[in-house]
């Protein structure tokens, strides 16, 4: 028996000669949080959009539920949740009107309605604000209405498209306390993200470019599969200059810029450190801490990344 | 149904609180009804006129004095040649000329066609069509009483002088081009606000992306359509009962035919903008573009084809067969003909049928590419 809410076999979805999705293959387990991580342009609201029968894919098959993509869209759409990526929210509308609206829609009994409507209000913490225009709410209200109008009819399997871009911090963590606890209900929920941090809270991630799917597994499998050397943190009085001198070293295997730091991943760890003292002394550059880091999701990305363009490169 | 009852519900909230909607719905069409009705009054009057005289009769000075006392027309100039006509009317002064030949009153004498010769300034088509309405009505009625007059004293004659003059034939026997206008605006108004409405609604939709959100729903595209074509539609019969008042009442425009024909009509008539609406809507990204397709390729040939600004039958033979794809034609033919002649469903039938097929087609189209395009 297929544990596997989701199913995606080969997937491939072109636009007239342009491939926005290529032969994405991955499973979903039944209660996970799987991310769907990638660039902007990188191929995750269209697949998105194929699993959820709003397009059809080009080739490739999909499961979603145990219900065909390309033939069982009617089905599909009853047991699914999707909160796309502008918050889908009538904004000349109140809350309440917006959840009376959704909750039609999903044919809720009148009873039904009244009951998700309170859970719905408490959980986007908006209690006494169900007569407000939606358009008066924050970015953080809006998106949290949203996801409960998204999961009104209590769908088992939910699809996000990057539900906390334009959103503030603090809100962001709320969201994903709530996308946490919806999976402890045994929700299964895909979620896709350009904030690469996001990750972390995933079970499983799929990391897609250009239409590509280029690594999958769960954060932690990710980290010690993919990345082999040591990383070193610089911090210089001249990034700039410092990224221009190590990234032409035979050492060097990888460089990229975090902010005000360095990470430069070196073939050996302290061969390394000498290597990059001596090579940013020359040009004058101070150095004002040097020390291993344990690779983080996003180091690991660009790594991935990284190599994806030497391959198609090459 | 409950579905659909669920999006009607929605679109009268959005609805009410747009209030720019709103006024744009029930406001516009009745001010432009108001400034078109009175700016489309062609009526002329005081008509400047130059008479260039060649026979100094009595029978001549008699048929100039019709012109004076109809208080339609001003003499402005006598004038001595038809040169010095050209000047005038070239320089704007005078806007119609009266010819009168030297054998003028000979010819009536000797009961024989006298002839003579209008020239009017054509560059203001309008006008100039309705000064010669005035022109023709004048001289007939001066040929009539020469006619009367003649036969008065010479009973057994039997071939009496008479004037000819072109004869054109008004549904508005007073001339009043008001109450031919304004059910033409009525007619224009009523497409207007209807298809802004309907391509508007949805293209918003689709701006804003709660339409990719409607498709995930178990929703079905002809529900979504009915259900956001429906209130327009409504909104539209009410517009024609508003516009209707005014008509009436404001610029008592007679209501010859029957008000249940030209509702039954009008419902017609909108299931066609509707569609349009539609259809421009699945060929619209955004809300700007729907307006500017709906106003340069729908509102502005519509409006110069369908006869509501120059009859068709002026129009080159091409043009002609093209305003057959025009449902305002059919429609502008059908509310006139109720509104000045009271014309029933026995005449009007063909004009109804194109309506009716005109719209079955284009909501056929427009309901496959809506259902093509989301998925
Ligand atoms: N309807 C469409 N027609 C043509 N190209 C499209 C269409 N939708 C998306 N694309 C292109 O496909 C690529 C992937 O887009 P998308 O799936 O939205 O990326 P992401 O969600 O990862 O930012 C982009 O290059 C985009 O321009
Ligand atoms: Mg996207």
């Amino acid at each position: 028996m297929s544990q596997l809410a989701i199913e995606v076999n080969e997937i491939t979805k072109m636009f007239g000669n342009f491939t926005a999705v290529d032969k994405v293959s991955f499973g979903v387990k039944q209660g996970e949080i799987f991310g769907f991580l990638g660039a902007n342009g990188a191929g995750k609201s269209t697949t998105i959009r194929m699993l959820i029968g709003l397009l059809e894919p080009t080739s490739g098959q999909a499961k979603v539920g145990g219900y065909d993509v390309k033939t069982q869209t009617d089905l599909l759409k009853k047991n699914i949740g999707y909160m796309s990526q502008k918050f889908s929210l009538y904004e000349d509308m109140t809350v309440e009107e917006n959840i009376h609206f959704y909750g039609g829609v999903y044919g809720l009994s009148k009873e039904k309605v009244k009951e998700r409507k309170k859970w719905v209000l408490e959980m986007a913490g908006l209690q006494g604000r169900d007569k407000s225009l939606t358009k008066t709410l924050s970015g953080g209200w809006k998106q949290r209405l949203a996801l409960g109008c998204a999961i009104l009819h209590e769908p088992k399997i939910l699809f996000l498209d990057e539900p906390t871009s334009g959103v503030d911090p603090v809100s962001r963590r709320n969201f994903w306390d709530l996308i946490n606890e919806l999976s402890s209900q045994g929700v299964t929920i895909l979620v896709t993200t350009h904030y690469l941090d996001e990750a972390e809270y995933c079970n499983n991630i799929i990391l897609i470019n250009a239409g590509r799917l280029i690594a999958q597994g769960s954060p932690k499998e990710l980290k010690t599969e993919h990345i082999t050397f040591p990383i070193l943190e610089v911090e210089t009085d001249n990034v700039v200059t410092a990224l221009e001198l190590l990234r032409t070293q035979p050492w060097v295997v990888e460089i990229s810029v975090f902010g005000t730091y360095l990470h430069v991943g070196v073939s050996e760890l302290d061969l390394g450190k000498n290597a990059i003292r001596l090579t940013l002394a020359t040009k004058g550059i101070q150095i004002q801490r040097i020390e291993q880091i344990v690779p983080s999701l996003e180091d690991v990305f660009l790594h991935l990344l990284e190599q994806d363009m030497k391959k198609v490169a090459a | 149904m409950k579905t659909i009852y669920h999006i009607i519900v929605k679109e009268f909230i959005q609805f009410r609180r747009d209030k720019r909607m709103m006024a744009l719905s029930f406001m516009a069409p009745i001010l432009q009804l108001i400034l078109l009705g009175y700016a489309a009054t062609t009526d002329v009057k005081d008509v400047p006129m130059a008479v260039y005289n060649q026979d100094k009769s009595v029978a001549s000075r008699e048929l100039i004095d019709q012109f004076v006392h109809s208080g339609y027309f001003i003499i402005q100039k006598d004038v001595n040649s038809l040169d010095e006509i050209d000047h005038e009317i070239e320089f704007g002064n005078v806007w119609m000329a009266l010819v009168i030949p030297p054998d003028f009153s000979s010819n009536l004498l000797a009961r024989k066609t006298a002839s003579i010769q209008i020239l009017t300034d054509g560059s203001d088509a309008n006008s100039a069509n309705i000064s010669l309405g005035y022109a023709s009505q004048i001289i007939n009625t001066y040929s009539g009483s020469i006619i009367a007059d003649i036969q008065k004293r010479v009973p057994l004659v039997t071939r009496p002088a008479q004037l000819q003059p072109e004869v054109r034939v008004w549904y508005n026997p007073d001339l009043k081009s008001r109450n031919f206008m304004v059910p033409g605006v009525l007619a224009t108004v009523l497409m207007i606000i209807t298809m802004t409405l309907t391509s508007l609604g949805i293209v918003k939709e689709k701006e804003i992306g709660t339409l990719e959100q409607l498709m995930v729903t178990p929703i079905k595209p002809y529900q979504l359509i009915i259900g956001k074509l429906l209130p327009f539609a409504i909104i539209g019969m009410i517009d024609v009962v508003l516009v209707l008042i005014v008509t009436r009442f404001w610029f008592a425009v007679p209501l010859q035919g029957s008000v249940v024909l030209l509702f039954a009509l009008s419902g017609l008539f909108i299931m066609t903008t509707l569609g349009l609406g539609l259809f421009i809507s699945t060929i619209s990204k955004t809300q700007q573009q729907a307006m500017m397709t709906a106003q340069f390729f729908i509102f502005l040939p519509f409006i110069y084809l369908s006869g509501f600004t120059f009859p068709v039958e002026n129009m080159p033979q091409a043009i002609q067969y093209l305003t057959a794809i025009i449902p305002l034609k059919y429609f502008i033919v059908i509310i006139r003909g109720i509104f000045l002649k009271g014309t029933g469903i026995a005449e009007l039938w063909p004009q109804a049928l194109a309506l009716w097929i005109f719209g079955i087609v284009i909501l056929t189209l427009s309901v496959m590419r809506f259902k093509t395009k989301l998925s």
